[in-house]
């Protein structure tokens, strides 16, 4: 041991209790098994021990495609904020964006669980013995057509006045619904929101300070600032725009329709709009490909190079190892 | 089981959670999973040892070691067979850290939660700075800066302190 370093540590970062000098390299103990390195550490089941069992006059298939829509928003917006990850003007809108983020990408993999325990069905096959978890397989497994996230969440990012523009746009819509899913029928989709909505309104706050600071910045910021907010506008109408899948399960009290929160939402954004000193962008909507839009499953091309992106090394390991 | 022939129910409650006791958060190590109050019940079930844990953030990259830690523990306690389950409801709260746990985060220079907003009706819009009590944890003093509303890790604000400087970690309400 002389001649090594003798490092004994308690924990790694990965919290496992390891003794380095015990090892052959640094990474051995890391992970539980190594075998499973390409999709992460652990297999867990973040729904284990939850009931899962979808309420009586529910349509199982129905819950879990209305899952599967909340699941992609999240998902994707997720994504595309954390391409701001080391990119951020400074480190603390850096941490900042990174941990708006992670909690997305929380709410994502506990919905596309919960999708997957509603439907089985949904869920992609791969070869016989795959570890790859039921969440993991909706995010990486599924072709650009199949999401249903609505088309605001892939907007290939813009500078730093978008971020907070689309933030601010994403978190005000998403909140008014969670707050409303908080009563769902369904216990899982009722407790996500419970625990979103405390989440999202911490972006929600961030954003719109962003948005005031910028609007009353300098003309450079402010310009940038309604750059934006013209740019993205169009996608604001499609955000309370019932689908039928969103209609039925609303009927059926597990599902919000997001027609309902519409003045909601535009009563917030018009308050931060007003003390920011500007308006509301006048721009039509963007329309869709023959009227179907993201809950439908048409989108921009803008996802399409996403999911290349984050797709790749998932498609290449479909057993989750190398 | 052979846990439950041995010894008594309370006392295999007891031993379990004195283990549960011992599972750290990997990410702020002076707390354990009950000083976060993450670990929400213990029982057992057909000669099993069962816990319940709440997690903290949705995306809190830090639950999924935690959980294997405990069940690690577990095995090392002599309850190979145990379970532990996942409860979403009702969500996790920064009230739930205990007294210990606050004064074990003050130990080590966090500034420990304050109460947790009730909310009634919509979630309020807040733009301006979020006010808390928060005090410098090297000098005490109140005259402290918010510098970001998101930290190192899910849970926790970053201040300055104006008088003293120091830069410190705050505990989000929540």
């Amino acid at each position: 041991m002389t001649n090594e370093p003798n490092i004994h540590v308690g924990h790694d970062e990965a919290g496992t209790n390891v003794e380095h000098g015990d090892h052959d390299n640094a990474y051995s103990g890391l992970l539980v098994n190594d075998a499973h390195w390409a999709f992460g550490t652990d297999f867990e089941d973040p729904l284990a021990g939850v009931d899962t069992t979808v309420p009586e006059g529910v349509d199982p298939k129905e819950l879990a495609a209305y899952c599967l829509m909340l699941g992609d928003d999240a998902l994707i917006f997720s994504q595309r904020i954390s391409e701001w990850c080391s990119n951020a003007p400074d480190l603390e809108e850096d941490i900042a964006l990174a941990n708006i983020s992670l909690d997305l990408l929380g709410q994502a993999r506990l919905l596309l669980a919960r999708a997957a325990a509603a439907d089985p069905a949904l869920v992609p096959e791969l070869p016989e013995g795959s570890p790859v978890p039921d969440e993991d397989r909706l995010a990486y497994f599924r072709e650009d057509l199949e999401f249903r996230n609505v088309r605001l969440a892939e907007v290939p990012d813009g500078d730093f006045a978008e971020a907070a523009a689309k933030i601010l746009i994403y978190s005000t819509w998403r909140l008014a619904i969670f707050e409303r899913l908080t009563s769902s029928r369904d216990s899982v989709l009722a407790a996500i929101a419970d625990k979103g909505v405390k989440e999202m309104s911490y972006h929600r706050d961030f954003a719109g300070r962003w948005v005031l600071t910028l609007a009353r910045g300098t003309a450079e910021s402010k310009t940038r600032l309604l750059t934006a907010l013209n740019g993205l506008w169009p996608l604001w109408a499609e955000l309370f725009e019932t689908h039928p899948i969103e209609a039925s399960v609303a009927a059926a009290g597990i599902g919000i329709d997001p027609a309902e929160v519409a003045d909601e939402a535009g009563v917030i954004i018009d308050q931060v709009f007003a003390a920011a000193g500007i308006d509301r962008p006048e721009r039509g909507a963007l329309a869709g490909v023959r009227g179907q839009k993201g809950r439908d499953g048409l989108h921009t091309e803008a996802l399409s190079k996403m999911l290349a992106d984050m797709q790749v090394v998932a498609r290449q390991h479909p057993e989750g190892q190398w | 089981m052979v846990t439950a022939t041995l010894e008594t129910r309370t006392a295999a409650i007891d031993r379990a959670r004195a283990a549960a006791a011992r599972v750290t958060d990997p990410e702020m190590p002076m707390l354990t999973l009950v000083d976060l109050g993450v670990l929400r019940e213990v029982t057992i079930e057909d000669g099993r040892v069962v816990m319940t844990i709440t997690p903290t953030y949705s995306g809190c990259p830090a639950m999924a070691t935690m959980r294997d830690d405990l069940q690690r523990e577990l095995q090392d306690a002599g309850f190979p067979d145990a379970e532990v389950r996942v409860s979403l409801s009702p969500a996790w709260t920064s009230d739930w850290i205990t007294e210990e746990g606050r004064k074990a985060l003050k130990g080590a220079g966090i500034s420990p939660p304050g109460q947790a907003p009730t909310r009634q009706g919509p979630v309020a819009l807040t733009l301006m700075p979020t006010r808390r009590a928060v005090v410098c944890t090297l000098c005490g003093s109140e005259n402290v800066r918010l510098s970001s509303e998101f930290g190192p890790t899910a849970c926790k604000a970053m201040y300055q302190c104006l008088d003293c400087l120091e830069p410190f970690e705050h505990v989000k309400e929540i």
